[in-house]
């Protein structure tokens, strides 16, 4: 994964509570078995109309939202299947970082493996934020702190493992397996066979 | 004395390779990894890329059943895809299980079916275990005490190198369902119940307990109900403490002990149970009693109504959105509502007491014109056992299409799906817009309601078919 310092984009907004991971992506495109190129079907039911073209009427297809990187989304964002396609489709679509109140766990999960800032906020700022679509925000990982054009900072919660890792570019699959012996010891113990 | 543990702390300390640390994650070693052909693949190019190897293949066990197609094999007996790519994705877990040498129940195998419908059945999903999987209905195995949830396709792979996860602990969250439930009310109807009253987030960070004498009287295939639709109310995993009802559903099943083995296993088995005293984050309580026949209205879980209570209103855009979407007025009971398909599958109602509740109300009985309904069995096991009892005949002789075992409808990406605007009576899990086929409309339902439903050609509580009969 490469590091993810900062991130500094407007702001596209989704205000919809419980936007599930079948929205994000649809099933039907799930038969694939690669990691690229999901970010076409990202909110594809939402994005295109029957016939094709582009939804005028959904949010993220208005001018003043494309180029966004950060999406603000309403309360329990990426509810529902644990599909990695998910944040891979968002993060091919072109977003860094999504804010909401309340982010489903397998979801925010996912996302940070991935270099996605699922970024969980308080309520009050993520009611602003819902509120003023298209704020330049200035997301600082280390300081875990947002940053509002008025020079307004407020902060966001990351665990301490997800932000070095973040912050390092930290390979958590090369970190498992640096502990090995650990593993071996534990199925030695418990008398599991490796 | 050490101090009093839930069920949820004892399997947590039991698995743990190392403990969290501020700086760190805890390493949670896994006991089953099971896999199936659709967040898989990706995992397995990972390991290739870095030229790993899968640590523990016989912990590992893969099935087909996402992408897989429930038709009617063809003339020369080979599986029917709704597109190339599904086939290459079939054909791409195969190699993958070939290469690595992890058992797949797959075509060939008698034991193919719902990844969580067939660890169950083979014994393979047994009390004090770690079960991951990448498919969040994997909260399903939780009813036999095991810690059990799912995860993405990155961590399949750190599972299949490793055999481990890097997990900080979640919170308790003990849900107590107290008295009895009323006769013509299923687990379904509870579980919808229970998410009505947390919410579609209530659960958010935390592993669900489900106690008390409610849970005790569940059979174990009302248990895996409960406990599979946990993830809908965004819980991390729901569990159930083993008691006999456990060990009689798994003793002699494939992959149990045996002998004197059985035994010692039973007796550690005893010990997963909460302690007195022991303390959970969070506790809510649930009056059996209370529960009736119920549906969902909305476009997510947690919007349920009771079979013979009216929709309640609106009272955000959100909430007005999702009834418009469903075409449901508030203010009105959903029964009555006209019905075009009903699907009976998926991993929380395809077992063989679910099929007997929906053959239950077909038995002498047609569908209604017009609607179409699928029946999926969760496993070939189901279905040979349904077939013996004569319950495929129940269902073709109403109408009903009898299909080869997957998920089928309840994900619709086999091509088994709904048309824009149908109105889908579901016993699945999630009825997200689309789900089901884009502009598809599903309520969640139990295997008796979505039969009843079927027969009226509207949603239609049981009972009034039965008491009809009777009259």
């Amino acid at each position: 994964m490469k590091p993810v310092s900062h991130i500094r984009s407007r702001t596209a907004v989704l205000a919809h509570e419980n936007i599930d991971t079948d929205r994000i992506i649809p099933a039907r495109f799930l038969t694939t078995t690669e990691r690229a190129g999901l970010g076409r079907f990202a909110f594809n039911d939402w994005r295109y109309l029957a016939d094709g073209r582009e939804n005028p009427s959904f949010e993220l297809n208005r001018d003043e939202a494309r180029g966004c990187e950060i999406l603000v989304a309403g309360r329990n964002f990426g509810c529902g299947s644990s599909r990695e396609h998910a944040p891979w489709a968002l993060l091919d679509y072109g977003l860094r970082a999504v804010l909401s109140s309340e982010i489903a766990d397998i979801f925010r999960n996912n996302s940070l493996k991935n270099g996605l800032l699922a970024l969980v906020i308080s309520e009050s700022e993520h009611r602003y934020l819902l509120a003023h679509p298209g704020l330049e925000l200035a997301i600082d990982v280390a300081a875990q702190t947002i940053e509002l054009p008025d020079g307004g900072r407020f902060g966001f919660q990351l665990d301490a493992f997800a932000k070095h890792c973040l912050l390092a570019g930290v390979d958590q699959l090369g970190f498992l397996l640096a502990h090995n012996d650990s593993i071996e010891q534990y199925e030695r113990l418990r008398g599991v066979a490796a | 004395m050490s101090a009093p543990r839930t069920l949820f702390d004892k399997l947590w300390d039991a698995h743990l390779v190392k403990a969290p640390t501020p700086a760190t994650p805890g390493i949670l070693y896994i006991d089953l990894h099971l896999i199936h052909e659709v967040t898989s693949p990706q995992a397995f190019a990972e390991l290739r890329a870095r030229n790993l190897t899968v640590r523990c293949p016989e912990r590992t066990l893969a099935t087909l059943d996402h992408s897989t197609p429930t038709t009617p094999f063809d003339d020369l007996g080979q599986p029917v895809y709704a597109s190339e790519e599904a086939a290459a994705q079939v054909a791409e877990l195969e190699k993958n299980c070939a290469q690595f040498g992890i058992r797949l129940n797959g075509w060939s195998s008698d034991h193919r079916g719902i990844v969580h419908v067939i660890g169950p059945e083979l014994g393979a999903t047994r009390p004090g275990m770690t079960i991951v999987c990448g498919d969040s209905h994997t909260s399903t195995h939780g009813a036999f005490g095991a810690l059990a949830f799912g995860i993405g396709t990155t961590e399949v792979g750190h599972v299949l190198a490793t055999q481990c996860l890097l997990q900080s602990k979640p919170k308790t969250l003990a849900i107590h369902v107290d008295g009895s439930l009323p006769r013509g009310t299923s687990a379904k109807d509870l579980v919808l119940h229970i998410i009505g009253k947390i919410g579609v987030n209530g659960g958010t960070g935390h592993v669900i307990e489900y106690r008390g004498a409610a849970i005790s009287a569940l059979t174990m295939e009302q248990r895996m109900t409960v406990c599979n639709m946990s993830i809908e109310a965004g819980a991390r995993a729901g569990l159930i403490a083993p008691d006999q009802v456990t060990y009689d559903y798994l003793r002699g099943r494939p992959y149990a002990p045996q002998g004197e083995d059985w035994d010692k296993a039973v007796a550690e088995w005893n010990a997963l149970r909460s302690d007195a005293g022991a303390s959970y984050d969070r506790e809510v309580h649930i009056d059996a009693s209370q529960v009736r026949p119920t549906v969902t209205y909305g476009t997510h879980p947690g919007m349920v109504v009771a079979l013979d209570a009216a929709v309640p209103a609106a009272t955000s855009l959100q909430d007005r959105r999702a009834l418009d979407y469903m075409r449901v007025e508030a203010g009105k009971p959903l029964t009555g509502m006209a019905v075009d398909v009903v699907f009976v599958g998926s991993c929380t109602n395809s077992r063989l007491s679910d099929l007997r509740d929906a053959a239950d109300v077909l038995r002498g009985r047609k569908l209604a014109e017009r609607v179409r309904m699928l029946v999926v069995p969760g496993s070939l096991a189901i279905k040979r056992e349904a077939e013996q009892e004569g319950l495929d005949q129940v269902f073709r002789a109403a109408g009903a299409e009898w299909r080869e075992p997957g998920c089928s409808m309840c994900i619709a990406m086999n091509g088994d799906l709904a048309q824009p605007g149908q109105l889908v009576v579901s016993t699945s899990n999630r009825n997200f817009e689309g789900r089901q086929g884009p502009g598809a409309r599903t309520v969640l339902a139990s295997p008796a309601v979505a039969a009843a439903s079927a027969v009226a050609g509207c949603i239609t509580d049981p009972q009034s078919l039965l008491q009809e009969q009777a009259a």
